[in-house]
């Protein structure tokens, strides 16, 4: 789950990095209020889940409260890749002497918290990695003795030539590690982390992603959770207990498992169709949840055909075929649906689907190959 | 001959009278595994199905059984914890089930898991299969059949349909082997090819990957480097949308982006041949078999 700017900024000031002033405001007149409240000219910043905010006119100098308010209103409501953005944070416009990286991911590989800084911060980040990755340190930090103070203080100097400031680096990236342990993130970064003119190290913006299976023992973190920022049908999926992705296509997939649900796309694909979305069922079988599944598919517009791919092993079939039952009696489906179902309780679920006036698949190709000329048809 | 697991396995579940945990120990039993004790602390000394004993502590049910391969169905909020106590009762062999464990808990745990010199399979993975001698997970058995073809993957549902297709067209497993999806994961491509490669039973090996990551072409340059057997690979994803990254920079500095096409090019330059579909898992492995 991905925080915004000003819910990291908070995360991390609570923890004890240093910030600059500043606050998040919904209305124009509360960005006004901040900006006088800080003084001086300030930035308006988009806060929504995409990168090139700035390129795409959602972060904005402002050197009055009038003018803060005036870009806030412009910023509010705009649309930046799709997402709208609903709130804005105002800061003050700090005077940058030199941009650094820090930031710290989980690291498959170590299978470590992995701490990466670099001197060369800023928007492009991403190209320093690619071009001069020699300018980029990293550290694999055993989670048994944490972030050690000679590890954070050498990496201070990868920085910083100033003792003062490198040593100011380090505690930065002590507390960051110590948020990122104490709060379950998959990533927390600190990007640019700035000097200003008096030499003072601040952390000018953050990105945190919290790792999806610390929410159920965390509800502080997932209170953070902005479902306005999302798909509808992907949060009406989340709360069924679905993992949803919409996609362009228009052949819509119900399946069990993950990998199981990407071959399907996949041989959606090969047979010359287009999925219109990722959708998996999960493990164990509840009708309800094909019910949900349903309901969330056939809500979108593009969706002509829709393929039910089972291989019962913990899901019972004859379950998602009461499933597909009970959703065919509760509201209409206007498209074609082709169901391929083999495993637990196939017999049962064949019979369930037959008392409907449906047939069942026995063989994933085949029922593609089906699915992929009934829109072929229809088209 | 297979691998990790066979008839002389003497299996203990943590977490047997759960839901998940009653519910596949009973299919275990079904197949003949050998189980001999489980684990649920507060219902030491009843039995479970009236034929294998539950203990508190996963060091008394060691003690008493002796059990060598611990198999956990417990909740992902204490399953790190059952993962821990696996290791420090001396098993060698643990097979993780739960899914949704917080990564910062298998961040802290792995180190005191390869401390005690133990194997972790898993999380989040289906566990693995001997065919006609053990089952240690919940693969369906009956998709399954004794041979010679070793497959390793990523993934649940998507091994059960390729097992399927082999067991339908007469070709037999030796050990079919689900390493789990999770970021962070005790046992790897890496760690069940050398195994297969070791096993003298195993003349195929079949490997699922899927995206994300790059532990599929790390296994690519290892089967070119050190496995003399024929490998042949599938990886799902290829559709898949590349998520919306909120321009993380993070994920790129560590490297790959992990596609699907990235993974499939590093299975083909390193000799691997590459199944474009599920199904096809039968005449690519035929012709390595050579039949």
């Amino acid at each position: 789950m991905n925080l915004h700017e000003y819910q990291a900024r908070e995360l991390l000031r609570a923890a004890g990095v240093p910030t600059p002033e500043g606050d998040v405001a919904s209305t124009p007149d509360e960005a006004e209020a901040i900006a006088r409240r800080i003084g001086g000219t300030v930035v308006v910043k988009a806060q929504v889940h995409a990168g090139g905010r700035g390129k795409a006119g959602g972060v904005k100098l402002a050197a009055t409260p009038a003018e803060a308010k005036a870009h806030a209103g412009r910023i509010l409501g705009m649309q930046i890749k799709g997402l709208t953005v609903q709130k804005v944070l105002v800061v003050p416009a700090a005077d940058i002497a030199t941009e650094a990286y820090v930031g710290l991911i989980v690291d498959r590989e170590s299978q470590r918290p992995l701490l990466m800084v670099s001197p060369a911060g800023g928007i492009d980040i991403e190209e320093v990695a690619a071009k001069t990755p020699e300018k980029i340190f990293k550290l694999a930090i055993d989670p048994r003795y944490g972030l050690m103070a000679h590890q954070a203080l050498g990496l201070g100097f990868k920085l910083y030539a100033d003792a003062a400031q490198a040593r100011a680096a380090a505690k930065i990236m002590t507390t960051l590690y110590g948020a990122f342990m104490a709060n379950g993130a998959s990533l927390a970064e600190i990007n640019p982390l700035v000097t200003t003119s008096d030499g003072t190290v601040l952390a000018l913006d953050a990105k945190i992603s919290i790792d999806d299976n610390e929410l159920d023992r965390r509800p502080d973190l997932a209170g953070l959770r902005d479902e306005s920022a999302e798909a509808p049908a992907e949060v009406a999926a989340r709360h069924a207990g679905l993992t949803f992705i919409k996609l362009d296509g228009n052949v819509g997939c119900v399946v069990n498992g993950a990998g199981l649900a990407m071959a399907t796309m996949d041989l959606v694909k090969y047979y010359g169709g287009e999925p219109a979305n990722f959708l998996d069922i999960g493990g164990s079988s509840n009708p309800e949840k094909v019910v949900n599944a349903l309901r969330i598919i056939t809500s979108d517009p593009q969706v002509k055909a829709i393929l039910f791919n089972i291989f019962g092993g913990i899901t019972r079939t004859d379950d998602v075929a009461n499933g597909i039952k009970t959703a065919l009696a509760e509201f209409p489906v206007k498209v074609p649906i082709v169901v391929r179902l083999t495993g637990t309780n196939e017999a049962e679920a064949v019979k369930i689907l037959q008392g409907i006036g449906m047939t069942a698949l026995n063989d994933m190709d085949d029922a593609v190959q089906k699915i992929v000329a009934l829109v072929r048809e229809a088209a | 001959m297979s691998i990790f697991v066979n008839a002389a396995t003497r299996l203990v579940v943590q977490g047997i009278t759960g839901r998940d945990g009653s519910f596949h120990t009973r299919q275990m039993l079904s197949y003949g595994t050998r189980v001999v004790a489980g684990v649920t602390p507060g219902k030491g000394g009843q039995q479970f199905e009236g034929s294998v004993p539950v203990f508190n502590t996963l060091a008394d049910a060691v003690e008493a059984t002796g059990a060598d391969t611990s198999i956990i169905y417990v909740p992902p909020a204490v399953a790190a914890s059952a993962i821990a106590e696996a290791a420090d009762a001396g098993l060698k062999f643990i097979v993780c089930i739960t899914e949704g464990i917080p990564v910062v808990d298998m961040m802290k745990v792995m180190p005191f898991v390869r401390e005690q010199g133990a194997r972790l399979l898993g999380p989040n993975c289906p566990g693995l299969i001997s065919p006609g001698q053990a089952k240690v997970g919940i693969i369906p058995g009956n998709i399954c059949a004794p041979g010679r073809v070793g497959l390793v993957s990523r993934s649940g549902t998507l091994t059960y349909e390729v097992v399927n297709h082999l067991t339908r067209n007469g070709i037999g497993q030796t050990t079919c082997v689900g390493i789990g999806g999770d970021p962070i994961i005790g046992t790897n491509f890496i760690d069940v090819l050398t195994a297969f490669q070791a096993d003298p039973d195993t003349d195929v090996i079949v490997m699922m990957g899927e995206i994300g990551g790059t532990d599929e072409q790390k296994a690519a340059a290892f089967v070119k480097a050190h496995v003399t057997k024929p490998v042949v690979g599938f990886i799902a994803g290829q559709t898949a949308p590349p998520g919306r990254r909120m321009g993380h920079a993070g994920a790129i500095i560590s490297g790959s982006s992990g596609t699907a096409a990235e993974k499939m090019a590093a299975f083909r330059d390193n000799g691997i041949a590459v199944m474009e579909r599920p199904v096809d898992v039968v005449r690519l492995v035929r012709e390595k078999l050579g039949k």
